[in-house]
């Protein structure tokens, strides 16, 4: 696919568009692309990303860059191609029984939200976000409404983690029949899975794995269930989406 | 131009198969190839009872190549006979049964179930996976059990037997010569290799069974050394794998000896892979003016010097 640009959106974070017509009319909230960012074998594997916006007949991905893979992408131009297969994984999967959405996000876990909001937004429902980031200049905020920022360093909006910024928010306001959308580190979702189950909110967690193919023919990026025939759920088939009810994070999900 | 090979009984359309557990049981991928290009498909490891597999992290890239824990996650035989076999026999490839067990009898019993089914044109037997706790490695390195498992098949069934070996002993092709001597009909090889990884943020290793098994191009000159030392210890048929990107390196396991191929990690990057490598070594053969492509096995031109058995040290 051609990408046709590439904006930095944040401290060493970037948005990535490329022309995909079939794709744009395909992709819903939550799904994912697996992507070939170089044709050499160093890295080998594809990477997956969430689709977080589509515009007329271009899909965008939002990436930080943490190493080899990210880097790459960060220096592909306008002009240059990459490798795309998808739409892969389910959608963020709700029921239509709520009226507010409490959108949580940790850092890059932003990226499947403006797609989500764009959605939710044609619907008609109310819309908090909350984001966590290490610090200011680390906040995405493209397509997002109303947001509500909490930062480590306390360089913006509320000190402390992006659950403490929920939870203060929600002693102070109503949230007609909530449901909570959750991308980020695994520590954080953990967090949210706790807080979901306290307060009794429904809630949707969208899941990272490694992943070695993103289509189910691997086996390699398995999250425990709660109950079921099988023990392992696939994140890339079954998931990436999953209610924090029916998820184990296993010890090794640091 | 001939593209075919024979592996005991059977004719396979073309040299280049798909690795167990690189293309789960075929339908997943279906969307993404078209299946009847490829010289066969050879299913994950079945077991008696489905396994659910080890604990995450499964997965770790390294330089060209990944590591793998995925513990023989699969259906097992019951399940794998009345939902994924009715797809695969719908197919026009040839279909590879491969069967993991942590017992001879294990073995044996799975193939005895899935024997008299219809669309299960050979087997493949793991006695090599070094990612399970029971049998998996223990077999596989142990020339003597490797025999034995063989020869209890052996009679069991008239379809294709092919062991599939470990590259994680000394010697390869001792373990293909009792193959050979107890009636296989092929080997292949090799499975991955032993191999680690640590993420040096948290001093933890990435996978959650601390080593797993290394595959992919950074395998490549390792597979080819062990089917170079095993073509020239047996007769039977030789299937290559490891680290098979591209045609060339199809090519290069066929001059090594190689009959066959098997493509793995490739098909993470594009399930799309076998097929294309099949069709690139048919191009190759037409522009080379090769008549039947089983001229090119075998057919590494050495200098005199290098015949030396094994290995020759770099240096
Ligand atoms: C379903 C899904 C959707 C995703 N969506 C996005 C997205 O929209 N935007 C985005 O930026 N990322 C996303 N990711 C994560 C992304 O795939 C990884 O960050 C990326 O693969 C890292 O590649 P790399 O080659 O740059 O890093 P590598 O060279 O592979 O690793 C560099 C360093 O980063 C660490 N690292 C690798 N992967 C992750 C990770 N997932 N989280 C934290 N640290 C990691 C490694 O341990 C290592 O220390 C998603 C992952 C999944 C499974
Ligand atoms: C994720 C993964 C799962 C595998 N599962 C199996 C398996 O179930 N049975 C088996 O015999 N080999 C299994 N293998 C080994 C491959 O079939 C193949 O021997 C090995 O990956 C080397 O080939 P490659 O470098 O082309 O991948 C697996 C390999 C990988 C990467
Ligand atoms: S990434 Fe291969 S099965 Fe999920």
């Amino acid at each position: 696919m051609r990408v046709t640009s590439i904006r930095p959106v944040a401290d060493e974070t970037y948005a990535l568009r490329f022309h995909a017509p079939d794709l744009a009319a395909a992709l819903k909230p939550g799904q994912f692309l697996n992507i070939l960012v170089s044709d050499l074998s160093d890295p080998l594997l594809r990477r997956p990303y969430s689709i977080s916006n589509i515009v007329e007949e271009e899909c965008e991905i939002l990436f930080s860059v943490v190493g080899k893979g990210t880097g790459i992408l960060a220096a592909k131009r306008a002009g240059e191609t990459i490798g795309v297969l998808g739409p892969l994984g389910n959608t963020f999967g709700y029921t239509k029984d709520f009226e507010t959405a409490l959108i949580v996000a940790g850092g890059i876990g932003v990226a499947p939200f403006p797609l989500l909001t764009a959605q939710l937004r044609a619907e008609g429902r109310a819309v908090q976000t909350f984001l966590g980031a290490r610090s200011a200049s680390r906040v995405v905020r493209d397509g997002l409404d109303n947001l509500h920022v909490a930062t480590d360093d306390g360089s913006e909006g509320f000190h402390g983690t992006v659950i403490g910024c929920l939870a203060q928010w929600l002693e102070t306001h109503e949230a007609p029949a909530p449901r909570i959308f959750a991308c980020g580190p695994n520590a954080m979702l953990r967090a949210t899975q706790d807080f979901a189950s306290t307060y009794g909110i429904p809630c949707e967690l969208s899941l990272e794995s490694e992943m070695a193919c993103g289509v189910g023919i691997c086996q390699g990026c398995p999250i425990e269930r709660v109950e079921g025939e099988r023990k392992y759920a696939l994140v890339c088939t079954d998931g990436p989406c999953f209610d924090s009810r029916d998820i184990i994070f296993h010890e090794f999900h640091a | 131009m001939n593209t075919a090979c024979t592996i005991g009984s059977l004719t396979l359309k073309n040299r280049v198969l798909v690795a167990s557990g690189t293309f789960g049981y075929g339908n997943e991928v279906s969307a993404y190839t078209t299946l009847s290009k490829l010289g066969g498909i050879v299913t994950k490891s079945v077991s008696k009872l489905p396994r659910q597999g080890n604990a995450p992290t499964r997965i770790a890239e390294t330089a060209s190549g990944m590591l793998n824990s995925i513990g023989l996650a699969n259906v097992g035989v019951e399940a794998f006979v009345s939902d994924k076999l009715p797809f695969l026999r719908t197919l026009d490839t040839t279909i590879i049964v491969n069967i993991a067990a942590s017992s001879i009898d294990e073995y044996v019993e799975v193939l005895e179930r899935v024997d008299g089914e219809e669309g299960v044109d050979g087997y493949e037997i793991n006695v090599s996976c070094p990612n399970v706790k029971d049998g998996g490695l223990n077999f596989g390195t142990k020339c003597d059990m490797t025999a034995a498992i063989t020869r209890a098949l052996r009679p069991r069934t008239t379809k294709p037997l092919i062991i599939k070996l470990t590259p994680n002993v000394t010697r390869i092709s001792e373990f293909a010569q009792a193959c050979e001597d107890e009636g296989a009909d092929a080997v292949s090889l090799i499975n991955t290799l032993v191999g680690l990884a640590v993420d040096v943020r948290t001093r933890r290793p990435k996978l959650s069974t601390i080593t797993g098994g290394l595959s992919g191009p950074a395998i490549k000159p390792v597979a080819l050394a062990k089917v170079y030392e095993t073509a020239r210890a047996v007769k039977i048929p030789i299937v290559g794998i490891g680290g098979i990107m591209t045609w060339e390196d199809a090519i290069e396991f066929l001059l090594v000896g190689a009959t066959a191929v098997q493509v793995g990690t490739a098909n993470f990057r594009d399930p799309d892979a076998g097929a294309k490598i099949a069709e690139g070594m048919a191009a190759y053969c037409t522009r080379e003016g090769i008549d039947d492509i089983q001229e090119l096995v075998g057919a590494m031109q050495t200098a005199a010097q290098a015949t030396a058995p094994g290995f020759v040290a770099a240096r």
